[in-house]
């Protein structure tokens, strides 16, 4: 057993692992955030997809120990209830997600994909960044319609900032 | 579903793996993880000892010198996919690495990793024949380089002795007039190639075929070098249908299919065919393009 220092969703965590246990599992078992799910556990259906330093890996590939100081976040990292993640959102009014199992890796997937989407995702794109997320509901044309909708927000997000006036206002 | 119980070191220096592996025969390196960890979950694969080189930094580079791309054994496949200097040194290479995997698998597998596993349906490994890399190891008693070629030994075997770490990758940088292309045929996104092909044409000036390399992949116990096969090109002007036909033939003769559920024998040589028909045209008229736009891609 070796101890390991973890950032998790921003909070530091220290828990004692065995070299053998995935990250998943110490994720689900030991955290007890069993939103990151384990189906294939062969790298195969996407599942257990969380962010190791900000990007998307698999946590069913990846041992707990060669996490140790490094950033992870689940699904819990992703949104609140009352203020759900573009993403969240989206697949929630596109009815992309049926029985929802594979849905918390398609978020931690789908949050990467519209992060590089750089306003030029088109279905196909899509489709090619996703296509290591298994969905047996076979409900891929919501989903894909739901990462679509979400990358189009933040692009129209960051386009026009909150706080700050557009370039009508400011040329006008 | 848990792996055997396994000691975990992380070393940060070559000289420190090489010497844990010179020390015991059983350890196993793990790079990104993808193929070895699988095979550790389902207990194909059950090393008593875990040498993790993540954390390696003399490993974890990509540089151009002399025209050719220096590829550390750390490189994910990800960053070969998207990396501006990938694509302009070793475009294939690019193209190749989008075709490995999920992006999610993508993200964590590295060229050390592929290459030791020796998967004979790796694109990379493919891909690097075609291109003549050469690849560099050390091990106890030293450093030394090796063409690719001699580097797959048979299926899921390499070489290389149990004390040796593939360090780096050199692939020959393009020039202009060549053209390049891989294709591969699998059942679905991200699957393992049946077959794959990849292919580099170069034309002179005049318009001639000055060289062909071409390598497959899927189709025997490692990639195979079409070369041989593909000879009858050189000093063609252009590429009709006929000469097409009978090259694509002749490399159906040169693999080694083995049958498995995916496809038979008789399916992979096929597809072979099919593979090379649509290739060799796409890379001819990539390396004419390349003439007439001055060596550019």
């Amino acid at each position: 057993m070796r101890e390991i220092a973890l950032l998790v969703n921003g909070e530091p965590v220290s828990v004692e692992v065995d070299p053998r246990e995935h990250l998943a599992d110490v994720l689900r078992d030991r955290l007890g955030l069993t939103g990151t799910h384990k189906a294939c556990e062969q790298g195969a259906c996407g599942a257990c997809t969380v962010h190791l330093d900000g990007t998307p890996v698999l946590s069913c590939l990846l041992f707990a120990v060669q996490a140790d100081n490094r950033s992870v976040t689940t699904v819990e990292g992703v949104g609140t209830t009352e203020d759900l993640a573009p993403i969240q959102r989206a697949l929630s009014e596109r009815h992309g997600l049926q029985c929802g199992f594979c849905t918390p890796g398609m978020i931690m997937q789908a949050l990467d994909v519209v992060g590089r989407a750089n306003g030029g995702l088109t279905p196909e794109r899509v489709r090619h960044e996703m296509s290591g997320n298994l969905c047996r509901c076979t409900g891929y044309v919501s989903i894909v319609d739901a990462v679509l909708d979400a990358a189009a927000e933040s692009s129209s997000v960051a386009a026009v900032p909150d706080n700050e006036p557009t370039q009508a206002e400011v040329s006008g | 579903m848990r792996p055997a119980r396994f000691d975990y070191l992380a070393p940060t220096s070559v000289a420190d793996v090489v010497s844990v592996l010179g020390a015991d025969d059983s350890a196993k390196v793990l790079a990104g993880g993808q193929s070895l960890v699988p095979l550790m979950n389902l207990r194909l694969a059950a090393p008593t000892q875990l040498v993790d080189i993540n954390q390696v930094a003399e490993l974890d580079f990509l540089r151009v010198a002399d025209g050719d791309l220096h590829l550390g054994a750390l490189i994910r496949h990800r960053r070969l996919e998207f990396d501006p200097e990938v694509a302009r040194v070793a475009p294939i290479l690019a193209e190749a690495a989008g075709l490995i995997g999920h992006p999610q698998v993508r993200n964590r597998g590295t060229v050390g990793g592929s290459l030791a596993h020796s998967d004979p349906s790796a694109e990379l490994g493919c891909a690097l024949l075609a291109l003549d890399a050469e690849v560099t190891v050390q091990g106890g008693t030293g450093r030394r380089s090796l063409p690719i070629a001699e580097l797959f030994d048979g299926f899921f075997t390499t070489t290389l002795e149990d004390d040796e770490l593939i360090c780096q990758v050199r692939v020959p940088g393009t020039v202009p007039g060549r053209g390049w292309v891989i294709q591969e045929y699998a059942p679905r996104a991200g699957d393992f190639a049946v077959a794959s092909v990849a292919a580099c044409i170069d034309l002179a000036p005049g318009g001639g075929c000055v060289r062909v390399r071409a390598a497959a992949g899927g189709v025997g116990p490692t990639p195979i070098d079409l070369g041989s096969a593909l000879g009858e090109l050189v000093g063609e002007t252009e590429l009709s249908e006929g000469l097409l036909r009978h090259v694509a033939s002749r490399a159906a003769e040169v693999i080694r299919p083995a049958a498995d559920l995916r496809a038979s024998a008789e399916d992979r040589r096929d597809l072979l065919q099919v593979l090379l028909v649509r290739a060799l045209p796409a890379a001819w008229t990539r390396a004419a393009g390349s003439l007439s736009n001055g060596g550019a891609r």
